[in-house]
């Protein structure tokens, strides 16, 4: 047979058994973005399947919700996905919104969303560069971490946390905008944009980094659907819809932007590569939006008034945010009392994580890291 | 379509698998016994006017007064941009309903973690294991009357309260 170009002799028969291997993967494994586990049966190189265990993580949030009330609860949504607390805040706050019928006033809509705009740039930026550090190459990591802290700072000044926010309450946000902090946004943003392109110079495109996802770990757009993947994921197949055009919620209607979708420039739609630069092409369209926020906002105030004791009437709601890691899905049972009946969050990851069991057969092992780095599965979100 | 018009297609053609209707709820839903699930949710699906191609959520709610699991499922349509909700009432001491997996991959494990957290039985369903609790965990933790063991494997599940 021929391996790599050279002749090489194979000796068959030769007495040396071959079996399919049970390996362990996780759940401390630096590259599995929290703590995941798959075991993986493969033959030589090759991987059978890769089933995925989880629940390292389970914390029963929905179970403390049940416990803590209403307002209490949103510290607790920060750790759903610790990543982008932002978005987890603005799901509990709009789905108790719409069960007591709330209404966020306008000033305060646009803080959320500088927030959540902010939060999504930080989390892609990590995906993308958490992305680059597992596929081997260090650097790229670096220069991603380095904006990402300029955001840290940035939210730090808005609510004091650089992770754990707590910034949005039931009824709009904790606190206004500091003073100036539109300028120090906006200087972020022109300082931030051009280095998207260098990033790309640095490694989108880089031919070895490439070929190694182009093509790989393809997932097909109705399989995307089938298994509910959503966000970046489902649009890297090539379908372009994001729950903020689509089914707009708080201010997305009145602002401008696209909604990037794979395009199978390099490799396939919805190989790892796609899954990647439609994150790269995401954190431009929220810069659009953050450029926007600040020029239509009006002045006001940004928390509506809300009993202290909130008992929303008998009944559930279910709303849906774009998170980083796409359409997040919270449902709220309220049996008139002042703690929730039932919470139910069911998040980006988790559907992702599920559909690494078909997707990793035939895969190389190493692919394997490549896959779930472009999922961008964080492991809290699976766990909840 | 609205959730109505989907209730009227669906009632047309299931009669009495439809138990109830109600318009009035935040987010519209339709109540269907649990031994025609399948055949409502294939239906939902396939039907071109429906089109539910995306089960965008599963969850169970234990109702403990009414002596019942409600198992309820948010339908999404990408194609028309509507949505529906399905539930369906399980009695408490034998909660087994149809799975839906084999319209829904999605559906694998969120029954499972329904199966998992509430102990509602699946049944058709290829993998029905527990997903995020450990396999020799006794209970179902979502439950209204669970209790939380004192220990697990020898780990205490106490702990003294630092502000005595």
């Amino acid at each position: 047979m021929s391996l790599a170009g050279y002749e090489v002799e194979v000796q068959r028969d030769s007495g040396l058994t071959t079996e399919e291997m049970t390996l362990n993967m996780g759940p401390q494994h630096p590259s599995t973005h929290g703590v995941l586990r798959f075991i993986v049966k493969a033959d030589g190189e090759v991987m059978r399947t890769a089933i995925p265990d989880i629940g390292y993580l389970h914390r029963s949030i929905e179970k403390i919700s049940e416990k803590v009330g209403y307002h209490g609860f949103m510290p607790y949504t920060d750790r759903v996905d610790y990543v982008s607390a932002m978005h987890c805040n603005q799901g509990w706050g709009m789905v108790c919104e719409r069960l007591a019928g709330i209404e966020v006033p306008r000033r305060g809509e646009f803080c959320r969303i500088i927030a959540c705009e902010l939060g999504r740039i930080a989390s892609h930026l990590l995906a993308v560069g958490a992305m680059v550090q597992d596929i081997g190459a260090y650097t790229p990591f670096l220069h991603a971490l380095r904006e990402r802290e300029k955001i840290n700072d940035l939210l730090e000044e808005l609510c004091g946390a650089r992770l754990t926010f707590n910034y949005m309450r039931i009824g709009g946000v904790a606190w206004d905008l500091p003073i100036g902090y539109p300028e120090k946004v906006t200087g972020f943003i022109d300082q931030f944009e051009p280095l998207i392109d260098e990033y790309n110079d640095l490694i989108s495109y880089n031919k070895i980094y490439v070929e190694r996802l182009a093509n790989v770990g393809i997932v097909s757009k109705e399989e995307a659907i089938n298994y509910n993947l959503v966000g970046p994921n489902l649009r890297a197949c090539g379908f372009k819809y994001d729950v903020r055009r689509d089914e707009p919620y708080s201010i997305y209607s009145e602002l401008e932007f696209d909604v990037p979708i794979g395009t199978g420039e390099v490799g396939t739609l919805g190989d790892c590569f796609e899954r990647y630069m439609v994150r790269i092409k995401e954190m431009r369209e929220s810069c659009k939006i953050l450029r926007q926020c600040f020029q239509m906002m009006p002045p006001g105030p940004v928390l509506a008034k809300v009993a202290r004791k909130l008992k929303p009437p008998v009944g559930d709601a279910y709303i849906r945010v774009e998170a980083s890691r796409g359409d997040m899905g919270w449902y709220l049972v309220s049996d008139g009392s002042e703690f929730p009946y039932r919470t139910k969050v069911r998040t980006g990851s988790f559907a992702a994580m599920s559909i690494v069991d078909k997707v990793s057969r035939g895969l190389m092992i190493a692919d394997l890291i490549a896959l779930i780095a472009s999922f961008d599965v964080v492991a809290p979100e699976v766990d909840r | 379509m609205t959730p109505a018009e989907v209730h009227q297609t669906a009632q047309e053609r299931f009669g009495e698998a439809i138990e109830s209707f109600n318009e009035k709820a935040l987010d519209p839903f339709i109540v269907v016994k649990p031994t025609a699930v399948v055949e409502v949710c294939r239906f939902l699906k396939e039907e071109p006017t429906c089109a539910f191609d995306c089960l965008s959520n599963m969850s169970g709610v234990d109702y403990l007064k009414e002596n019942k699991i409600q198992v309820v499922l948010h339908l999404y349509s990408y194609l028309h941009r509507h949505d529906i909700v399905v539930k369906v009432d399980v009695p408490r001491d034998n909660p087994t309903m149809p799975s839906v997996e084999g319209l829904w991959k999605a559906a694998n494990w969120q029954e499972r973690e329904i199966y998992d957290l509430l102990g509602v039985v699946f049944t058709d369903h290829p993998d029905l294991r527990r997903l995020l609790m450990p396999e020799d965990w006794i209970g179902h933790p979502l439950r209204k009357d669970f209790v939380e063991p004192e220990e697990y494997h020898g780990i205490s599940t106490r702990r003294e309260s630092l502000l005595k």
